[in-house]
């Protein structure tokens, strides 16, 4: 049976391999963090594009406008967040109507025949709390917003359900050609073989093809700044907001999450850092002001929490994706945004090319469909009375502000690729993502962890090693 | 569903002291719904003493003072489900509510008490910029990982903030062999009581830093330092003042919100200054039959005055469910001038009896006088020496003086100077 390896657990490393567990291969995914969703794909706007921004004929409109069109079925066959709630791109001048005039035009060439220009007034409409310096706007109702993680972890699980391996904390070191495979070395020592490695590294994708190939790639790590609002602002916007873009990125969103709290940012700074994750004071700033620029009305008072994400900016600007040369590695590099939106898409892409080089079967026993973890806290009482009496764990709410239960923390442990730790249970139950974030919850998801992985307390993480969150027992 | 006369939400001190005294005022259909294993609330984890001078005259620490109450609730047969979160209220005092062994349970009520406390704030509120690192802990996680749970949460430590209960930590876990390098106040002044800034810093030489607030932290994966600098008067870090401390830890201690998501599920009006639901001199909400007490009402810095708000807020719920509700037309009392709030905010016309008003001011000031003004006439002052943002005042009215509230059109509690 023919050897795959997926470098990267984010969203183009998880789809993927879900996509090939659809073949008779043997499929494993390495990842250098202890979850997947770790890096880019935990951090960013959670948008799935409607498709008219990027420039046409490039691989970005042509794997957005696909992608776009997937998520429906998608998401309810791996039971992940998902929402068509439409985008408007604010104009804010007179003298520049052109700007979304050329939006429309590339809108209608890449395919997305639903936007329409509107007036200032018809977004005040729908969106009341839009600044009255809107002149005008772009209106794509096909845009929508997921969750980012919850999706990567949706097709990991589901990846996994059928069949693909996932070793974490493995980082890779480098790969080269071993006869007709190619040997993939760990920092560790370790070392796999394989038919084809696929490159999903994301931040890393370079390196990781430099050590292989002539033809080298750049990455430059894009940062983007966010404040995230609590949930009683969720009246802001239903629709997400984006202003017209600039040379850098699509400027400072207004966006909505699929659990109702109300995301600003990013902002765009290119960095050198691949593993920074920090937030500035000037960078929040400039997120907050900017975003008060579409909606007047935002108060600091809302925020709940900021987060930094670094964006896999090509110097080539699009999408690689395809063979590294001769060789048997397949190339996702630069796969910045919309790469969410795309990753559904190309991964049906990727896999397919890899099982025609492979010649590979079918895979009679694949199960497209993957059930999330059931949700207390959007449940009827109906279904909230019945789910304790199956499980009375889920009596035992743990996180108050999210109400979240014992039941779901459990769950999210012990499922395939499951939890491992506080960031681990709070991406897949939203405990501690709350109000409070996770000021009376921590400590009870720390022993439930503890209890379920059969771990001392002191081996209890935040994210990962090195993140140990008590130091020892009191004397 | 059930029916039940009072359902008591929060069995720590405020939910205790509330159910005794409707007990005591002849109610006997009560049900404390509590979320922990255990009554008394917070309490349990403040395992200092300094609880109950006011209430029982001597020293105890928070477990014993809890445990007085928890006692009398205990002797009178009150009834209370432990490991019970209360999912939704109406403003028809329909409680839901959920546990392992029950399962979903649905209650009608006559009167609910809110006695569920309040939270902290947490970092993302205060915008802190810097990592998301391990390390970083609001002061009353840490207080339950060390005196609850036996964790030492870090061993070299800043504290941004001096709350009560992060002067309380900065002890805690000095004691613990752990270094606490430095408190750090946004403020000119504290927050905390000033006995805990002699007992908790300045006998163990912790520097407390005014005006000065964290800027950045650093680290990958565990907290390493974090960067404080000094403030300017609108409270904006001045550049070029800044200082790396290195450290593990770091401790939030910069404020309490009283938690009223259950309130808001049952259109109670909300006070945007406390945090906590407006209420008449019965401690009743806006919303007919709902009461609140404690400091999911407003934060409070002493057990005792729980309590005794408490206690007078389970006897007026008990008056109420026997239909001796107070009616008619109240009085609204306006803080001005210095005083940021006053609780109750209204006050029934009808009714005799000394009333109690609880109020915290903006700013530190000497030498004035806190008084209470009806229609332009000064109807009680009392002289300060110094009254500060960290600590609660409260004032007695005896009956004449509160039949002059009562009878006003305008009253206002503020802050005059003392004439010299």
């Amino acid at each position: 049976m023919s050897d795959i390896i997926i470098i990267g657990a984010g969203v183009i490393g998880c789809s993927i391999a879900r996509e090939l567990s659809r073949y008779d291969a043997k499929v494993t995914v390495l990842e250098k963090a202890n979850d997947v969703a770790c890096g880019t794909s935990k951090a960013n706007s959670g948008v799935v594009h409607g498709g008219f921004d990027a420039k046409p004929g490039t691989l970005k409109a042509k794997f957005n406008v696909a992608g776009n069109a997937m998520f429906d079925k998608l998401s309810k066959e791996l039971d992940f967040p998902f929402r068509r709630n439409g985008a408007y791109v604010l104009c804010f001048d007179d003298d520049k109507w052109d700007g979304l005039k050329k939006l429309y035009d590339q809108g209608m060439e890449n395919g997305v025949l639903d936007v329409k220009v509107v007036t200032g007034d018809e977004v005040r409409q729908r969106e009341p709390y839009v600044s009255k310096e809107v002149k005008g706007a772009l209106w794509c109702p096909s845009s929508g917003i997921v969750s980012p993680y919850e999706m990567t972890i949706a097709y990991a699980e589901n990846a996994a359900d059928n069949g693909v391996k996932f070793v974490f904390e493995k980082k890779v070191a480098s790969v080269a050609q071993n006869g007709r495979k190619l040997r993939v070395v760990c920092e560790d020592g370790d070392c796999y073989d394989a038919d084809v490695v696929v490159n999903c590294a994301g931040l890393y994708s370079d390196e990781l093809n430099n050590s292989l190939c002539e033809k080298k790639y750049k990455i430059v790590p894009r940062k983007g700044e966010y404040m995230l609002l609590d949930k009683t602002a969720g009246y802001l916007t239903g629709t997400t907001l984006f202003q017209l873009p600039t040379a850098m990125g699509k400027g400072i969103l207004v966006v909505p999450s699929v659990h109702g709290n109300i995301l600003l940012g990013p902002t765009a700074v290119d960095i050198e850092d691949k593993d920074c994750k920090d937030t500035t004071y000037d960078g929040l700033a400039e997120a907050f002001e900017k975003a008060c620029i579409t909606v007047p009305s935002l108060t600091k008072k809302q925020v709940i929490t900021q987060f930094t994400g670094l964006r896999a900016h090509a110097d080539a600007g699009d999408f690689v994706i395809g063979w590294a040369e001769d060789k048997p590695m397949y190339n996702l590099v630069g796969i910045e945004s919309p790469g969410l939106t795309a990753a559904p898409a190309i991964a049906v892409h990727a896999a397919k090319e890899i099982s025609s080089r492979l010649s590979l079967k079918e895979n009679p026993s694949f199960n497209p469909v993957r059930k999330g973890i059931p949700c207390f806290a959007t449940m009827t009482e109906k279904e909230r009375a019945e789910i304790i009496k199956k499980n009375p764990l889920y009596g035992r709410i743990v996180c108050r502000c999210e109400v979240v239960t014992e039941g779901e923390i459990v769950d999210s442990i012990n499922r395939p690729v499951g939890a491992k730790d506080l960031d681990g249970v709070k991406r897949r139950t939203r405990a501690g993502m709350g109000r409070c974030q996770s000021g009376f919850c921590s400590e009870r998801v720390m022993e439930i962890i503890a209890r379920e992985r059969g771990i001392d307390m002191t081996e209890v993480t935040k994210s990962g090693k090195g993140s140990e969150i008590i130091v020892g027992r009191v004397e | 569903m059930s029916k039940k006369n009072l359902i008591i939400i929060g069995g720590g001190p405020a939910g205790l002291a509330a159910a005794k005294s409707a007990y005591d005022a002849g109610e006997r259909d009560i049900l404390i719904l509590e979320r922990e294993d255990k009554l008394g609330g917070i309490l349990n984890q403040c395992i200092h003493n300094g609880f109950g001078l006011h209430t029982f005259k001597e020293e105890l620490t928070g477990p014993e003072y809890a445990s007085r109450y928890i006692d009398q609730v205990k002797e009178r047969g009150i009834e209370y489900k432990l490991g019970t979160t209360v999912l939704s209220i109406d403003k028809n005092k329909r409680v839901t509510c959920a546990n392992e062994k029950d399962g979903l349970q649905i209650y009608e009520a006559k009167a609910i008490i809110l006695a569920c406390g309040c939270r902290e704030r947490p970092r993302g509120a205060i915008n802190i910029a810097g990592c998301r690192a391990a390390g970083i802990f609001s002061a009353g996680t840490a207080q339950k990982l060390i005196n609850i749970d036996g964790y030492m949460p870090g061993k070299e430590v800043v504290i941004l903030g001096s709350g009560d209960i992060g002067l309380i930590m900065a002890r805690r876990m000095t004691f613990q062999g752990a270094k606490v390098k430095a408190v750090v106040e946004l403020m000119p002044y504290s927050s905390g009581l000033n006995r805990n800034i002699v007992q908790c810093l300045n006998d163990f030489d912790i520097p407390l830093m005014f005006s000065h607030t964290v800027v950045e932290i650093k680290g990958k994966g565990r907290v390493s330092s974090v960067v404080i600098a000094q403030v300017d008067a609108k409270l904006n870090p001045i550049k070029g003042t800044e200082q790396e401390i290195k450290c593990d830890t770091l401790l939030l201690s910069v404020g309490l919100l009283p938690e009223n998501e259950l309130s808001k599920m049952a259109d109670v009006n909300l006070s945007p200054v406390t945090g906590g639901a407006v209420v008449d001199d019965d401690m009743m909400t806006q919303t007919d039959g709902i009461f609140a007490c404690g400091n999911v009402l407003h934060v409070h810095d002493l057990v005792d005055f729980v309590s005794e708000e408490s206690e007078w807020a389970g006897k007026r719920a008990a008056a109420y469910i026997k239909g001796e509700k107070a009616s008619g037309e109240s009085v609204a009392i306006e803080a001005k001038d210095g005083v940021r709030y006053v609780v109750p905010q209204f006050v029934h016309r009808e009714g005799e009896g000394n009333l109690k008003l609880k109020m915290r001011v903006g700013n530190v000031f000497k030498n004035v006088r806190l008084c209470v003004v009806c229609d332009g006439g000064e109807v009680y002052s009392k002289k300060c020496m110094i009254v500060t943002p960290g600590e609660m005042e409260t004032i007695t009215l005896n009956e004449k003086q509160t039949r002059a509230l009562k009878n006003s059109k305008q009253a206002v509690v503020c802050l005059k100077a003392v004439e010299k």
